[in-house]
């Protein structure tokens, strides 16, 4: 367990070293690059692997078998319910504490993947999942029913309806909150210090136990964390304007401003209340 | 109320279509359908007969059970009771121990290849392209190979006149021409049976004629079709049969003429004096 015990070190008031901020800003160590890629390889990694578990769970929750649709039901009301930092010392220290299974160094190749790694991953993907779920599920209720029944009509069953018809409408839907996600997801990593994890903030930590700056180190970390979310979101941009409707003008996007600052609505949707852009509801069923 | 029975297990309430059992070499044959939603009976016994070739145009006021009709045929709804043969095969359910149940979802899917339903709000897949909404069902359900599938699409939206518009995605087409667009797709999977529900009636007035031109010609092609339209232009010209529904049955049916010029029941006149009227 890391010593998180910050404030004993904010006793050593010297004023702020801005050749120390700088020099680590520009050029940082190679451990604290190695945190940084850390960082970025376990939040790409967890993402995509919470992705694809949160589309199988939400697609549990629609089908016409009950016990998936429980199964589903419990899965994100039990991940939801419990704080990330709880589920990660649980899963890598509470289960080597009971004996159930403790996480193993595995060689892959020439490298090594440590079992801190591999329990970080499970647990960020598994939590991940629960919300994706939940916002795939309302991207794809927020499809018109339409769709389903002009699918149907053409013979297709469920699974090619929801393959050829329904995802590839939901996935301009999941866009924007799944940006949201990672945005969340790059940032949820620095929890990960808490299992011991050498990630950025736990790099940047040690090199605060060792020099005493606390601020300047915190304050490089700070500014790398937003160098990754404003990369990202240039990234998620590009990705929402390729997968917008060419035969429809997309609505301008959010400003750089906007998208820097949160001024929609102040700062990134709460997670859980997926932004889903409820599109105007054709009435399934024709009106007479 | 829950899986359909024989034909003949309650009576049939103002029935006028045909009786006996379903006729298995007819097109569609349909006997003595029954649908309730929440306890009120939306189709109470509704039989119906269509042969090859034939074009049936049911009329009826709003809530009759048109658009109920014409979902259950396909099985986009459930019937509580009553039969429903196309081309001689069960639609939506098969035998079972001691009653008929209903059928997987992909059992049900097979059945409905052959039947075209043209949505009253064309239903179009604003994701694909005009071409790629009339070649998917195709690919995907016949496994008609890409090339040729896109083939035959660009032949069909040549038949409804819009081969220009091709590679256009539905958000840019005028209602008249999604509507059509629907029909290529319906078309595109070469169907025995075409159910047409209102094509016209979500339409601007100045789109509604090309609509039917495209529907004239398809009758002209000899393609079976029933159709729930108030247009009643199309109906005198184009339909072998005229059904009246009223509140759940068919009220009467006979020629276009008869209907419209000395039909059995007050009602029935009245009703298409109001519409011929607009329509
Ligand atoms: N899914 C449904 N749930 C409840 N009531 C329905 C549903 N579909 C249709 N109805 C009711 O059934 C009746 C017949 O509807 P419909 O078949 O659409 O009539 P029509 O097409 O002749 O206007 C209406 O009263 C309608 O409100
Ligand atoms: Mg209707």
């Amino acid at each position: 367990m890391a010593d998180t015990s910050l404030l004993a070190d904010s006793a050593q008031v010297a004023g702020f070293d801005w050749s120390f901020f700088w020099h680590y800003l520009i050029s940082p160590s190679g451990t604290f690059l190695e945190g940084l890629w850390r960082t970025v390889y376990i939040s790409v990694v967890a993402q995509a692997l919470g992705v694809v578990l949160g589309l199988v769970i939400a697609l549990a929750q629609r089908s016409r078998f009950a016990v998936l649709r429980w199964g589903g039901g419990a899965y994100v009301w039990l991940i939801r319910g419990t704080p990330l930092l709880v589920q990660l010392v649980l899963v890598y220290n509470g289960l080597a504490a009971a004996g159930v299974y403790r996480f193993t160094d595995v060689p892959v190749g020439g490298l090594v993947l440590l079992g801190v790694v591999q329990a970080a991953v499970l647990t960020l993907a598994v939590n991940e999942a629960a919300y994706m779920a939940e916002i795939i599920r309302a991207a794809l209720d927020a499809i018109d029913r339409g769709q389903t029944e002009a699918a149907q009509a053409l013979g297709m069953t469920p699974s090619l309806t929801m393959r050829v018809v329904l995802l590839p409408q939901a996935l301009r839907i999941i866009v924007p909150p799944l940006g949201n996600e990672f945005n969340l997801m790059m940032k949820s990593t620095s929890l990960l210090s808490v299992i011991g994890l050498q990630e950025m903030f736990l790099t940047a930590q040690s090199i605060n136990s060792a020099t005493f700056k606390t601020f300047e180190i915190f304050l490089v970390a700070a500014c790398y964390y937003l160098a990754l979310t404003t990369v990202w979101s240039f990234v998620q941009r590009f990705i929402e304007r390729k997968l917008a409707d060419p035969g429809t003008t997309p609505p301008p996007g959010p400003s750089l401003r906007e998208r820097l600052v949160g001024g929609r609505g102040g700062g990134p949707a709460p997670r859980g209340t997926a932004v889903v852009g409820k599109e105007p509801t054709l009435a399934g069923r024709e009106a007479s | 109320m829950n899986d359909p029975h024989g034909p003949h297990d309650r009576p049939i309430t103002g029935h006028t279509g045909p009786t006996g059992p379903a006729d298995p070499t007819a097109v569609l044959s349909a006997r003595g359908m029954v649908k309730a939603f929440g306890g009120v009976r939306v189709l109470n016994g509704v039989s119906m007969d269509v042969r090859a070739r034939e074009v049936v145009v049911v009329v009826g006021p709003s809530g009759s059970g048109k658009t109920t009709f014409l979902r259950c045929l396909n099985h986009l709804e459930s019937i509580d009771e009553g039969e429903i043969l196309v081309h001689g095969r069960r639609v939506g359910y098969k035998d079972g121990p001691d009653r008929l149940v209903e059928e997987r979802p992909r059992a049900i899917a097979a059945r409905r290849r052959n039947i075209g339903f043209v949505f009253q709000r064309f239903n179009l897949f604003p994701h694909l392209s005009a071409l790629d909404n009339v070649a998917v069902a195709p690919v995907k359900v016949l496994g008609v190979p890409k090339a040729e599938a896109r083939e035959q699409a660009q032949a069909l939206l040549a038949r409804v006149g819009l081969a220009h518009k091709a590679s256009s995605r539905p958000s840019v087409l005028s209602g008249g021409q999604q509507q059509r667009v629907a029909i290529a797709r319906a078309l595109a999977m070469k169907p025995e049976l075409m159910l047409f529900d209102e094509p016209t009636s979500a339409l601007d007035p100045e789109m509604v004629g090309e609509v039917v031109t495209v529907m004239k010609e398809l009758v002209e092609d000899g393609l079976t079709m029933i159709v729930v339209t108030h247009e009643m232009g199309f109906a005198r010209s184009a339909a072998d049969r005229l059904v009246m529904f009223d509140q759940g049955v068919i009220l009467e049916e006979g020629t276009p003429e008869k209907l419209m010029t000395d039909p059995d029941h007050q009602r029935t006149r009245a009703f298409l004096r109001r519409i011929d009227g607009h329509g």
